[in-house]
């Protein structure tokens, strides 16, 4: 019984005309296709200056004097501020959570003082009229650095022999987390096969095509600093700058348009954007920052980069008795505020072994400090460490007890009919679909099709793969992700619905936009409660002067938060345009209802009065409303999952590729995922989501890395030579789906922005291998290179 | 290096005479003295083509060509494409197909799609994915785009039936 059988009766989703379900165009289309987008690199303000950061050279040197002599004569140039100078008026931070039980990390300033930790941070600020003249400027800077020994190695940061980046924390170990759950020692002593591998997960980062950038303007005339910013986290972006600058929370207006990109990448808070802001208050007047490309690939959070060990035991008739892990991962020399870079590790612990049975689990993972750039949160945070451990254990068990990939998935898979249940690592999972799911995707790709092709193929010296990958996803993350950890950072979100005086509704919404569309489902489920045409309603968002307090876009939220706040606040004004109407009509509200933009009459449908002549009468004719009834046209509500900490949400993914065995090359030929995201709202926007993020696990698995030397240098911080995903090398992506809706919500929506990324990574993997059996390689690390599928064959 | 350059060129079907250095870049020409932000810089040393742009009826990346170079140049942004209506097609099946989630990539992903489809009505899938290869998109995958390019094609084809 899926959860739709059990929903009960007809709810606000099933009225007339409504837009639930449909795929409807993004009401901001028109606009960014016109290349009329409001970016915050496009803007400009009266008296705005710009600022060009100096960045050290070194991976970890002591800074012992700046000589800004030059500089400041250059043409143009305004003030040349060094993080001392900048210290009086910005406070440093620390990132951590105090539910993350024993993170540390040290107190990070907004521009370097005395000391540099990786090779990018900035240690001076060139502010002049415009970006050239600052750069010029900014070579006449001469900083003396004394070079210190860089700690670049993970798997060796924590040895004795190693310096300790920050004296203070007496080590570099950041974070550390165990668990054990079940019989693990006795799972394995009973297991016929125990299969052991060490899984390599190379550092990337979000390349966003637009750089962050960031415009602050302090203006001394009202004491208020308004900061425009592509974030997905404006309130607690408000909340951070004004601890920060010594400023109430009032002062700080944060506005977010559109953002070219963002992937969890533009959800933290950065030193050099606190800097702009900063300079803005110091200098009195606008200060722009844009990142350039270099500056990005040095400064924009990296992510991944964990060495995790993993042992799996099963027995010969496929059963998976238990998971143990072992996961390290470097984090550069600062846990990210104020999310912290301990989540991700956390999360890897959360989710392996996630979509199967087995109650023994057993897992450790080290968070250590590195002089590198920070990483933090991006897309699909964990899930493809876990997803590519978990589901290359699986595969490589599967090889050795000679069992079909899709069978001892089936024989391990958590029940569909199983749920509720919890998860050996504390999980509680409302109602997941893996086998409805798995068997979707076997009829998507004519599984057995493939195989035989496969096998046909392999005679002629053809070597194609097929990797099958399961998954559990985190959405709708509630006040258990940063909240009980003292972050400020808002898990409700809220909306708030008006009629205006032509019968057009406003919506304002905490939600951003980055391209998902949460305009779309805002406006989509607004007026589809309301019973107003698309058309009518307009959302504005992205501005902390002009919305309700609320989380933003992140870890896939917005439908399963924002759209059941939009639903829940529009059934409220809904109501109130009915009391409205029947005290103008002389009827009664429960004989009323709205369908395109008109009140009619329930029984017999007829047309009563159309919604713009019932907003002039209340905002112009009032006096003609009954004596005493006051009318109320506005409504707000906001929304955070209670029951369930987290919407947790599966699918499955499969890759049909082929490699070259001769040049290491993988070419994709075609790509599988069915997902289960609950009520989908715009069907085309959650697919488009999913190839978004497929492709975006594409690049990790094949392309991207950020590549460090020894020295802590980041040798390849260009397009150029950090590859990502171009369209000639991408297959298409087919997307189905199972839908089962969280009951605790009235519109069911999970969310469906990590799904794509959690799995491609895996099932490339699994599909290389899958393709490379007859050499009896194992490859268990990305990316999967060239060189890395050559040494592997050893050919090189 | 730093004495400006007098220019003469022609944007949009409009005459633009300007004094520029010779160091300057034409998309931030565009961008920042025509306040033209519809071109969007996301590289600057070619690789992403957020940049492209059309001269003289050829699209370039107008990161690598230097303002200075424009002399006498014809040249075509995404507000010309759309105000004189000749990819108004694409720009709707893109929204049909919801082939842009951010944006950014856009105005460049359109000027390189319409070049193909000025080209050749009958690219297939693939050469639309490898005329578009040099324009990266960071949101959508690709599927979506070769779609509207590939539904553009189509239509345009019937309508010379």
């Amino acid at each position: 019984m899926s959860n739709s059988d059990l929903r009960p009766g007809l709810s606000v989703l099933d009225r007339p005309n409504s837009y639930i379900g449909k795929t409807v165009p993004r009401p901001n289309l028109e606009r960014l296709t016109q290349g009329r987008g409001e970016y915050v690199s496009d803007m400009a303000l009266p008296r705005m200056a710009h600022v060009v950061y100096l960045r050290s050279p070194y991976a970890h040197a002591k800074i012992l004097g700046i000589d800004a002599t030059e500089a400041k004569k250059m043409p143009g140039v305004i003030a040349v501020v060094t993080g001392a100078e900048l210290a009086k008026v910005i406070s440093p931070w620390v990132g951590v959570l105090s539910h993350l039980k024993g993170l540390k990390s040290a107190p990070q300033h907004a521009i370097a003082v005395d000391r540099a930790c990786w090779q990018g941070e900035a240690v001076a600020a060139i502010v002049a009229t415009s970006r050239a003249l600052a750069e010029d400027a900014a070579e006449r800077v001469i900083v003396d650095y004394e070079e210190l020994v860089p700690v670049t190695n993970m798997r060796t940061a924590l040895d004795p022999e190693t310096p300790v980046i920050h004296d203070v924390l007496g080590d570099n170990l950041a974070f550390e987390r165990n668990l054990d759950a079940g019989a693990v020692d006795q799972a394995f002593a009973n297991s016929d096969e125990v299969v052991e591998a060490e899984f390599v997960f190379g550092r990337h980062t979000g390349v966003t095509l637009e750089p962050r950038a960031v415009l602050a303007d302090w203006n001394p005339g009202n004491e208020r600093l308004t900061i425009y910013l592509g974030t997905q986290a404006p309130h607690m972006v408000q909340n951070i700058a004004a601890k920060h600058l010594e400023l109430d929370e009032a002062q700080v207006r944060v506005v977010c348009k559109d953002v070219g990109g963002s992937f969890g990448i533009k959800v933290h808070i950065y030193a050099d954007e606190m800097a702009t802001c900063a300079l803005s208050k110091l200098l009195r007047r606008p200060i722009k920052f844009v990142a350039d490309r270099i500056e990005s690939f040095n400064t924009d959070i990296h992510a991944r980069d964990h060495v995790c060990k993993g042992r799996i035991g099963v027995s010969k008739d496929g059963t998976i008795n238990a998971f143990e892990i072992d996961d390290l991962t470097g984090i550069g020399p600062y846990s990210m505020y104020p999310r912290t870079s301990a989540i991700e590790a956390n999360q890897v612990v959360n989710l392996v072994g996630g979509p199967y049975t087995t109650p023994n689990y057993r897992a450790r993972a080290r968070v250590v400090f590195q002089n590198k750039n920070v990483t933090c949160q991006y897309r699909a945070v964990g899930h493809p460490i876990a997803c590519s451990v978990t589901e290359g254990l699986v595969d490589l068990a599967a090889r050795r007890i000679g069992m079909d990939p899709v069978e001892i998935r089936r024989r391990n898979l958590i029940r569909d009919d199983a749920y509720p249940c919890g998860s050996p690592s504390g999980l509680r999972f409302e109602a997941l679909s893996h086998h409805a799911s798995l068997d979707k995707l076997m009829s998507m790709m004519n599984y057995d099709a493939l195989r035989a092709e496969q096998a046909e193929l392999r005679k002629r010296g053809i070597y194609r793969g097929i990797g099958i990958a399961s998954f559990i996803e985190v959405t709708n993350p509630s006040a258990a992700f940063y909240g009980v950890g003292g972050a400020r950072i808002s898990s409700q979100d809220g909306v708030a619905v008006r009629l205006d005086a032509t019968g057009r509704v406003i919506c304002q919404t905490s939600l951003t936009e980055q391209g998902q569309g949460s305009e779309s489902l805002t406006a989509q489920i607004v007026g589809s409660v309301l019973g107003v045409s698309m058309e009518r309603v307009r959302v504005i968002l992205g501005d902390t002067d002009n919305t309700p307090y609320g989380g933003g876009t992140w870890a896939s939220r917005g439908a399963g938060i924002g759209g059941e706040a939009a639903l829940q606040a529009a059934k409220v004004l809904r109501k109130n345009i009915l009391d409205v109407a029947a005290a103008i009509l002389q009827s009664k509200p429960e004989a009323l209802d709205i369908v395109d933009n008109s009140v009619v009459d329930v029984e017999g449908g007829q047309q009563r009065i159309e919604l713009n002549e019932l907003a002039r009468i209340v905002y112009f004719r009032p006096d003609t409303l009954p004596p005493g009834f006051q009318p109320e046209l506005m409504a707000t509500r906001h929304y955070v999952p209670r029951e369930y900490a987290f919407a947790f949400t599966n699918g499955v993914q499969a890759s049909w590729l082929e490699v070259d065995v001769q040049s290491g090359f993988v070419k994709l030929l075609k790509h599988w995922v069915v997902e289960d995201c609950g009520t989908v709202i715009n069907p085309q926007l959650v697919d488009e989501q999913i190839r978004g993020g497929v492709v975006q696990g594409l690049g990790a698995a094949l392309y991207e890395h950020c590549i460090y030397d020894e020295r802590g240098q980041l040798t390849n911080a260009n397009m150029a030579d950090y590859l990502v995903p171009m369209a000639g090398e991408m297959p298409d992506i087919a997307v189905g789906h199972v839908i089962s809706p969280t009951l605790e919500s009235e519109l069911g929506a999970k969310g469906a922005g990590e799904a794509g990324t959690a799995g491609a990574a895996a099932v490339v993997t699994n599909g290389v291998n899958d393709a490379l059996s007859p050499f009896g390689v194992e490859i268990t690390e990305i990316p999967l290179t060239p060189r890395v599928i050559l040494t592997a064959l050893g050919r090189i | 290096m730093t004495t400006p350059v007098a220019i003469s060129l022609t944007v949009n079907g409009e005459r633009v005479d300007a004094h520029v250095l010779p160091r300057l870049n034409l998309a931030d020409f565009l961008r920042e003295q025509l306040n033209l932000t519809g071109t969007h810089v996301g590289c600057e040393h070619g690789v992403c083509g957020a940049c492209t742009i059309r001269v003289n009826g050829d699209i370039i990346r107008s990161c690598l060509l230097l303002a200075v170079q424009a002399e006498n140049a014809t040249v075509e942004t995404i507000e010309g494409l759309s105000d004189s209506g000749e990819i108004a097609d694409l720009q709707a099946a893109f929204r049909e197909r919801n082939a842009l989630q951010c944006g950014y990539c856009t105005p460049g992903m359109l000027m390189a799609a319409q070049d193909i489809l000025v080209q050749d009505l009958d690219a297939d899938r693939e050469q639309i994915r490898e005329h578009l290869s040099g324009n990266y998109c960071r949101c959508t995958g690709y599927h979506a785009i070769i779609d509207a390019v590939e539904a553009t094609a189509k239509a345009r084809k019937a309508l010379r039936r």
